[in-house]
């Protein structure tokens, strides 16, 4: 079912059969492609452009009417980020995070998962209506704070792993791929005499990686997203930072910058400015982005997977 | 399945009829391997998720960080009536409902519409480019986007460029877009917009999918055109769809998000951009005022939860299939 919703919904071809005839239609689809067109436009434009700022020299960024291309290209902005020994631990700990906390959550949504999908499990219902009351109800954002410190995770590792293992939308979208894995397998495992993590780890688990991908591909996204758990927790050890922070960071300094966006880090000598925070800001901005940028076109049919699995279920 | 197991399992011990305590130990010890792979998880679970919801205490006491549980002075309501009398909180209520009920209209009328325009492209490949570009967006953080809108929007950016341009202002009249509190929500909305347009599309288009085509080829033979079909037939198609994700949206009325109003907020436009969430932070771990802090976030999770039930509710009661 998951298959059919969504290849269908990303690859329609042609619902009409024949092809628009009156001058109606065809005045019609002129106006919708040039639309769609102009929509692309407008949504890739800030990237562009940003990209375009990155790499400009800085002194003449200043003087605007930067668009699509460099209008002098420098590469000084990136040799400044790349020079400090920061971005470096930032980019460490952004990956780590990324790795660990996806491996982490999809192996352990997948083992509740199946516990949860097995008709004879007694706590199955408790474990379900669990899970599913923590999806209305959450003690918010100062109670979790001092959770957090009386767990002694503040200013540890740890912070970025540890509160999000389970999400409660992945466990239900997981369930639902097991239940409708055909019970004959799952028997034939129990007939070999395998106990219930056998099972689960040589069968149900190599059966679920569709799914597991779609998991894994949300938590990823959200892992190497996250800024606000470095901001909240760990904002006071840069060896903690991540690519995330480190540019919220940047930008909460620009952020009340006005048109002297000039004097900066030019260390005195007016003349040659190097950088400035309107192209450090740019340039963080892009290197932040650019592995999901990279990444997202090839993954996108899982994503879209998990978005109509979970959505238009039934 | 319970009854099942009780029946199978009573026979076996006739003479004392066993209690339901028994039998359900007796069951935990046979599915052990069950219990070993999910009670881990959820002491988890209760360790972060429920513990938390205890801490809720804190907004009916006198809260005293060096003092332990039994020491604090409880004082009932009294949180609750000094938030409701600070100018500050009730700000940030009309902000955070502004922001969403802008969300909510916009985000619909936009996904929809686009929706409903990708369907009628008929070049496959197009539309999948289309697709593929709109969802971009959505897959940067809000820190990115952020990044990329204060660029945009900068004394030097791309907008005031245009106003020059097409002669609105002078070289030196550049406006600062985030400096100008009352447009705030306008540029919250747009960058919404911006971020989730395609990737709200998805389920819609899922919904159009499973339109029986014979419709559309019975309304073409009645000589309906494009826009005559988009509106009689795709519209109406997705209509249960629409309704539903428009209930349960409702359901997050004062879950206006963080991210893109702290990222884009400054002192400028706080006077609009700071909500509920911002208020919460502001109060609670910048000004160590955790009581008030907590009593606002406690307010903000039961009422999203009233109101997610009842939307939930109201969904069942319209025949249709809710979320979750």
């Amino acid at each position: 079912m998951a298959n059919s919703t969504s290849t269908t919904s990303t690859t329609q071809p042609g619902r009409y059969s024949r092809r628009g005839s009156s001058a109606g239609d065809r005045v019609f689809d002129i106006v919708n492609y040039i639309f769609l067109t102009c929509l692309m436009i407008v949504t890739l434009y800030p990237f562009l452009n940003t990209l375009a700022v990155s790499l400009n020299a800085a002194s003449d960024s200043i003087k605007g009417g930067i668009h699509l291309w460099p209008r002098v290209f420098s590469a000084e902005n990136y040799k400044f980020v790349f020079n400090e020994a920061t971005i470096y631990n930032a980019t460490f700990i952004s990956v780590l995070r990324t790795v660990l906390g996806t491996v982490v959550t999809v192996f352990a949504s997948a083992m509740v998962a199946y516990t949860i999908s097995r008709p004879e499990y007694v706590l199955r219902k408790f474990i379900t209506i669990a899970f599913i009351i923590t999806m209305y109800i959450n003690g918010g954002l100062i109670p979790n704070y001092l959770l957090i410190r009386d767990l002694g995770l503040i200013n540890s590792f740890w912070v970025y792993i540890w509160p999000g293992v389970i999400g409660v939308f992945n466990l239900i979208i997981i369930r639902s791929f097991i239940e409708q894995l055909p019970e004959s397998v799952i028997e034939s495992g129990r007939i070999d005499g395998a106990g219930d993590f056998r099972t689960f780890f040589n069968i149900v688990f190599p059966l679920c990686l569709p799914v597991l991908a779609t998991v894994a591909l949300f938590t990823a996204v959200y892992q190497w997203n996250s800024w606000f758990d470095v901001f909240l927790y760990n904002s006071s050890n840069v060896k903690l930072s991540t690519l995330q922070y480190e540019l919220q960071k940047i930008l909460q300094n620009s952020n009340t910058t006005s048109s002297a966006e000039t004097a900066f880090a030019n260390s005195g000598s007016g003349a040659s400015i190097k950088v400035s925070p309107l192209s450090i800001r740019a340039t963080m901005t892009i290197v932040a982005a650019v592995p999901m940028i990279i990444v997202y076109p090839f993954l996108q049919k899982y994503f879209v997977k998990g978005m109509t699995v979970g959505g238009v279920k039934g | 399945m319970e009854n099942k197991a009780a029946l199978a399992a009573s026979p076996q011990t006739p003479a004392n009829k066993p209690n339901g305590l028994t039998l359900i130990i007796k069951r935990l010890i046979q599915q052990r391997t069950l219990v070993l792979m999910s009670v881990p998880f959820v002491i988890w679970l209760f360790v972060f998720k429920y513990v938390p919801v205890w801490g809720w205490t804190i907004a009916f006491q006198d809260y005293q960080p060096s003092l332990s549980f039994k020491e604090q002075e409880w004082v009932g309501f009294h949180h609750f009536q000094s938030l409701f009398s600070e100018d500050r909180f009730l700000i940030s209520l009309r902000n955070t409902l502004a922001m969403s009920g802008i969300n909510l209209v916009l985000g619909f009328v936009t996904a929809v519409s686009l929706a409903l325009l990708l369907n009628e492209v008929r070049k496959v490949a197009f539309k999948r480019v289309v697709q593929t570009v709109s969802y971009l967006p959505h897959f940067i953080s809000w820190v990115v986007a952020a990044g990329i809108i204060q660029t945009m929007l900068a004394p030097d950016g791309i907008f005031n460029e245009l106003l020059k341009t097409f002669g609105f202002i002078e070289k030196g009249q550049e406006i600062l877009f985030l400096g100008k509190a009352e447009w705030f929500w306008g540029i919250f909305g747009a960058s919404s917009v911006w971020k989730d347009v395609g990737w709200n599309t998805i389920v819609y288009l899922a919904a159009i999918s499973s339109i029986d085509p014979a419709q559309y080829e019975a309304a073409e033979m009645d000589g309906a055109g494009r826009l005559r079909r988009m509106w009689f037939i795709t519209l109406p198609g997705i209509k249960p769809v629409i309704i539903v994700l428009l209930i349960m949206n409702i359901g997050y009325l004062l879950e206006s998000g963080f991210e893109p109003q702290y990222l884009l907020g400054n002192g400028m436009n706080a006077e609009y951009s700071e909500n509920i969430d911002i208020f919460v932070l502001k109060y609670g771990l910048q000004q160590f005022n955790f009581p008030l802090a907590t009593a606002a976030g406690m307010f903000k999770t039961v009422v999203s939860f009233v109101l997610l039930f009842s939307a939930n509710h109201i969904a069942k009661r319209l025949g249709q299939d809710r979320l979750f």
